[in-house]
């Protein structure tokens, strides 16, 4: 046959979602490919923009708190306590320590729920079908607390700017121990089923590599700039919410392969559970709120609060004019910045390595898009 | 995060140009900043830089538009703030330098955050920072889409969040909470109207 027949095919582009289950969500990824060889990938993002900033300057500040549930819907706990903060900066007051101390547990659960969530869907999307129906049903023991708590299990607007609105229940601190000693054993189960498992292992070392280097260049952090070698964690970097009371560590890799930010993910949640130990065994008897007005008018200012959340840093950006709306808040999505290293780590790897990155990342879509 | 100022007050900083209306807030109550760094950067950029100051203590600079990218670099190269946290923007119609720009920025070997701010017209396209911090590629272009702020020089300067044909943006705040792009709507989602 003539070689004339065929067009120069070295390069092929290929659509993946934004309806793909592997995309965990409406994420569009347009790969380009040489053979099976991925030579770029760019992200097309945006389905889910709902216009969370723009809301923000039509909401009084206590109103706007439960839209930053909606961001990252599988960390709203965080989303909230880190809009909680930001608030109670501009306003200059803090939430009394019984109410900081509740705030670390059910974080810290959050970031369980959060990183179980994600080992789930991992593994799925790597083939591994049973390890989802484990977390998941680890997933549930937590989210029965915070229904417990607050009502609601997802979205839980579970703090308010000043403090909590709602006493602990009364076996508050029986749940969250009997959750506590629950769950470590199922981490090494987790670990039996994934860590030297040849197949495991065989997609997920060496496969996405994002170094130190690079992380700092496109503002990577979280469980991927750890993964790099990168002791770097908010809560220890700069404390809030009296972190600095509890003794844990930042659990790091070498390598920043997707193997490592597994590693690094199985670490981080044996951490969370040290801290909510600790948490739990002293929570502080006082007040749950702090002294703020009813209609909340923060002096003309502006501040940038930002949290660890289970994903990286997650910011805020608040402006006040002095009014009762918040003049400007600008959120700074981990997921957001974390997804556009997507394309520096996904060069030369393969498609179905694709796969494997865009789960590593952990990305919510709710929380890229706004 | 030690020492905040609790005195009220107390406009050391200036203000964002006069508010209407009977009784306007006092300005931000921000303090002057002075350390090593101020020093380096005065002595290095002088007149560029108008402002130090702190707020609740939160430490940022404002300068010339044209010297963000240079300060950025010195700031990266030799102050070792080599994390870029974010870059965005706020909206000031009625003031004659329209958009407050606002980069922020993070040294892990320091463990310090500070902002850079700078106040730019309608129109005015401020230089890129993808040469210093690739990862400003996709926050600009969310600037840019949210607020029409062109970067000059940006190697991909489309919207993201947005659809690329969409008419208008946003954040800006002329731009009402239900107002939408009515041809974009009904050419792409069929229907007279989201609302």
């Amino acid at each position: 046959m003539p070689d004339s027949t065929f067009l120069d095919a070295t390069e092929l582009v290929l659509n993946m979602g934004p309806q793909h289950p592997s995309t965990h969500g409406v994420l569009r990824v347009i790969l380009k490919l040489d053979g099976e060889k991925v030579i770029g990938a760019e992200c097309v993002i945006g389905y889910l923009h709902r216009g969370v900033e723009k809301i923000a300057e039509n909401r009084t500040y206590q109103m706007f708190a439960p839209y930053v549930d909606r961001m990252d819907y599988v960390a709203a706990v965080s989303n909230g306590l880190g809009y909680c903060l930001a608030v109670e900066k501009l306003l200059d007051v803090e939430a009394p320590p019984k109410a900081q101390a509740v705030r670390v547990i059910l974080t810290e659960f959050n970031r369980i729920a959060s990183h179980l969530l994600w080992l789930g869907t991992h593994a799925l999307d790597i083939g591994a079908i049973t390890p989802v129906f484990y977390t998941f049903r680890e997933r549930e023991e937590i989210l029965n607390i915070f229904e417990k708590y607050c009502g609601a299990r997802l979205t839980t607007h579970a703090f308010r700017i000043g403090g909590l609105q709602y006493e602990i229940y009364e076996d508050f601190e029986r749940d969250v121990k009997r959750v506590c000693d629950l769950l470590l054993p199922k981490f090494d189960e987790y670990e039996e089923l994934l860590t030297e498992n040849r197949i495991w292992k065989a997609r997920l070392v060496n496969v996405g590599i994002l170094r130190a280097e690079d992380c700092k260049a496109y503002g990577v952090t979280g469980p991927l700039l750890r993964a790099a070698g990168v002791k770097w964690d908010l809560r220890k970097a700069q404390p809030y919410s009296g972190y600095e009371k509890y003794d844990f560590e930042i659990p790091t890799r070498e390598n920043g392969d997707t193997y490592d930010r597994y590693i690094v993910r199985m670490q981080e949640m044996r951490q969370s559970v040290r801290i909510i130990r600790q948490a739990v065994e002293g929570i502080p008897e006082g007040p749950i709120m702090a002294k703020v007005p009813k209609v909340m008018k923060p002096p003309v200012g502006e501040v940038y609060v930002s949290i660890e959340a289970p994903k990286g840093e997650l910011g805020y950006y608040v402006v006040s004019d002095g009014s009762t709306q918040p003049y400007r808040v600008r959120v700074r999505p981990p997921s957001f910045v974390n997804l556009q290293a997507l394309d520096k780590m996904a060069r030369g790897a393969l498609v179905a390595d694709v796969v494997a990155i865009i789960g590593t990342i952990d990305i919510v879509l709710g929380e890229v898009d706004r | 995060m030690a020492e905040e100022d609790k005195g009220q007050q107390k406009a050391a900083a200036g203000g964002h140009g006069a508010a209407k209306g009977p009784a306007p807030p006092p300005p931000m109550a921000a303090t002057p900043w002075e350390s090593e760094l101020t020093r380096q950067l005065q002595d290095r950029f002088g007149e560029q830089i108008l402002e130090f100051a702190s707020y609740r203590g939160q430490e940022f600079l404002v300068a010339r538009p044209e010297a963000v990218v240079g300060i950025l670099q010195f700031l990266r190269d030799e102050a070792g703030f080599d994390y870029l946290v974010d870059i965005t923007a706020v909206d000031y119609p009625d003031r004659a330098e329209r958009f407050d720009l606002v980069y922020i920025v993070y040294s892990f070997s320091r463990n310090q955050r500070i902002r850079i701010k700078t106040r730019i017209a309608e129109g005015y396209q401020p230089g890129t920072a993808t040469g210093v911090y690739p990862g400003a590629n996709w926050l600009e272009r969310e600037v840019f889409d949210m607020f029409g702020i062109e970067f000059a020089g940006h190697p991909d300067m489309r919207r993201i969040l947005l659809p690329e044909d969409w008419e208008g943006h946003p954040l800006r705040k002329d731009y009402s909470i239900i107002r939408q792009d009515e041809r974009w709507v009904k050419e792409n989602l069929g229907i007279e109207s989201g609302q």
